[in-house]
């Protein structure tokens, strides 16, 4: 308690390092898998390519990828672009499989109804599928945004300062407080931005809040009758997330 | 491209494949660490996770968990743990946190596994008569191998990259030759030792998805596949090429 007293300042700095330089991975990232996720999601070909393909890139370990990426890319080893470029790379991967789920979990009925009423594909993706698919994107994000968190530490390696400067000065010099700020501080930054993204998620989404009348049902589809459909959507969501853990 | 050429000839240097500190040994260090953490996860995990899949309780509490889980910066955790039982007993340490960092996604394989099967394939074993200890082994786990496989799967791959961390706590793996190369400035090592990081985590996870897809029950495979619910990505990819064949 008296090492935080002392440097409460310099978590403080940190922690806002912290969330400055994750922001950016997890917005490029989300906005990058959205047609990557489409073109998985649409065309068969391209679903196994895509997916495949991020599939390899989520399995890299981090370091190993901070290391490999500035040879590749012309760019500083030491260097802040290396580890956000890094961390796009695992949102993309990690966003697009979720996207292309997301995509999958519409209604094909409702879908075709769209079209049946006129709505033009490029029209029909961004008001009807697009929002539709809104519940399982937000698992998605959400999963996202906590591994980017924690993910960022280990920029510290390749001299990226963030709250992961805590673990390795704090082990250096045998600081136990410091270390141990550090991991709680990125624990509680991770689970305050899931938590925003959820509430986020609950106001642009309004009909996923739960609601207090009978919910209708989908009778061509009995396994979600016993769950909602929402609950049965982030079941697989979360176990596909789950198949992705983060890599370290 | 003249780094990678550089890293293709330390990764060829026979120097480098002998001795204390050579490259099959740090390979066998990475992968000591990685087995052990994953056995000792997978006792706790696959057990626990089971029963939930199959009461259906707790199922709350492994959410939370495996969520939770996520947000944990392994690196710190590392140090953190080192730091708290001393530098000595280092090396039981980072298996203890390997092992923390391998739980959640072994247990939301095992629990989601079970979840994902369809009830009434459930309630038609118990109609005919199955004890829930049957329904269990012969009807829950057999159809919820692949789930778990993915689990381990994504548990071997955290595990390995957080081994590659597990250098800066000097206890070796493949990641002694990229803390010992940021020191000493040497790309070419770095470059090598992260190259074969990377063809080490393909491997084990080429490995993982074989057994996944050979997970699959014969009689699953054979027909009817729309019925078991598995992912909905995997449940049409499996009702597709069951149809087609």
């Amino acid at each position: 308690m008296t090492w935080l007293a002392a440097n409460w300042q310099q978590v403080l700095d940190l922690t806002i390092l912290h969330l400055q330089l994750s922001i950016l991975p997890i917005v490029i990232g989300f906005l990058l898998a959205i047609p990557l996720g489409f073109v998985a999601f649409r065309y068969k070909l391209t679903r196994g390519l895509v997916l495949t393909l991020v599939g390899l890139l989520y399995t890299i370990p981090s370091l190993a990828l901070f290391v490999i990426l500035p040879p590749l890319l012309g760019l500083p080893f030491l260097s802040a672009a290396n580890v956000l470029i890094a961390l796009t790379i695992y949102a993309v991967a990690l966003m697009s499989r979720a996207t292309a789920d997301a995509l999958e979990s519409v209604d094909p009925d409702i879908r075709q109804a769209a079209t049946a009423m006129g709505y033009s594909s490029w029209r029909r993706f961004w008001t009807v599928d697009f929002p539709l698919a809104g519940p399982v994107l937000l698992a998605g994000l959400r999963v996202v945004a906590v591994s980017t968190i924690s993910l960022l530490t280990v920029g510290v390696v390749v001299g990226v300062d963030s709250l992961g400067y805590l673990f390795r000065n704090g082990y250096q010099r045998g600081i136990l407080a410091s270390v141990l700020t550090g991991v709680i501080a990125v624990v509680v930054i991770a689970l305050v931005v899931d938590r925003l993204l959820a509430i986020a998620g609950a106001w642009l989404m309004p009909w996923t809040r739960p609601s207090k009348g009978p919910r209708r049902r989908n009778p061509r589809d009995d396994e979600q009758q016993e769950h909602g459909p929402e609950k049965a959507s982030q079941a697989t969501a979360l176990a596909r997330g789950e198949q992705q853990g983060a890599p370290a | 491209m003249n780094l990678f050429l550089d890293a293709f000839a330390w990764l060829a240097d026979s120097v480098n494949w002998q001795g204390t500190g050579s490259i099959p040994q740090r390979i066998s260090e990475h992968l000591l660490f990685t087995a052990l953490a994953v056995v000792a996860a997978a006792a706790v995990a696959i057990p626990a996770g089971w029963a939930i899949g199959h009461t259906g309780k707790g199922r709350e509490v492994a959410v939370a968990i495996s969520g939770a889980a996520r947000a944990l910066p392994s690196f710190g955790l590392l140090f953190l743990f080192v730091m708290l039982v001393g530098v000595l007993l280092r090396g039981p340490a980072a298996v203890v946190v390997l092992t923390i960092l391998a739980i959640p996604p072994i247990l939301a394989g095992a629990y989601a596994g079970l979840e994902a099967i369809d009830r009434r394939t459930v309630d038609a074993a118990r109609a005919v008569g199955m004890t829930e200890w049957q329904i269990l082994w012969k009807v829950e786990v057999p159809l919820g191998m692949p789930l778990l496989f993915g689990g381990l799967r994504s548990g071997v791959l955290q595990v390995v990259a957080t081994v590659v961390l597990a250098a800066f706590v000097n206890l070796g793996g493949l990641g002694f030759d990229i803390v010992q190369g940021i020191a000493l400035r040497r790309y070419d090592q770095m470059l090598g030792s992260a190259l074969l990081i990377i063809a080490l985590a393909l491997i084990l996870d080429a490995l993982f998805a074989l057994l996944e897809r050979n997970a699959v029950p014969r009689g699953v495979r054979a027909g009817r596949a729309e019925d078991v619910r598995t992912a909905p990505a995997r449940r049409r990819a499996v009702a597709e090429s069951s149809a087609t064949t």
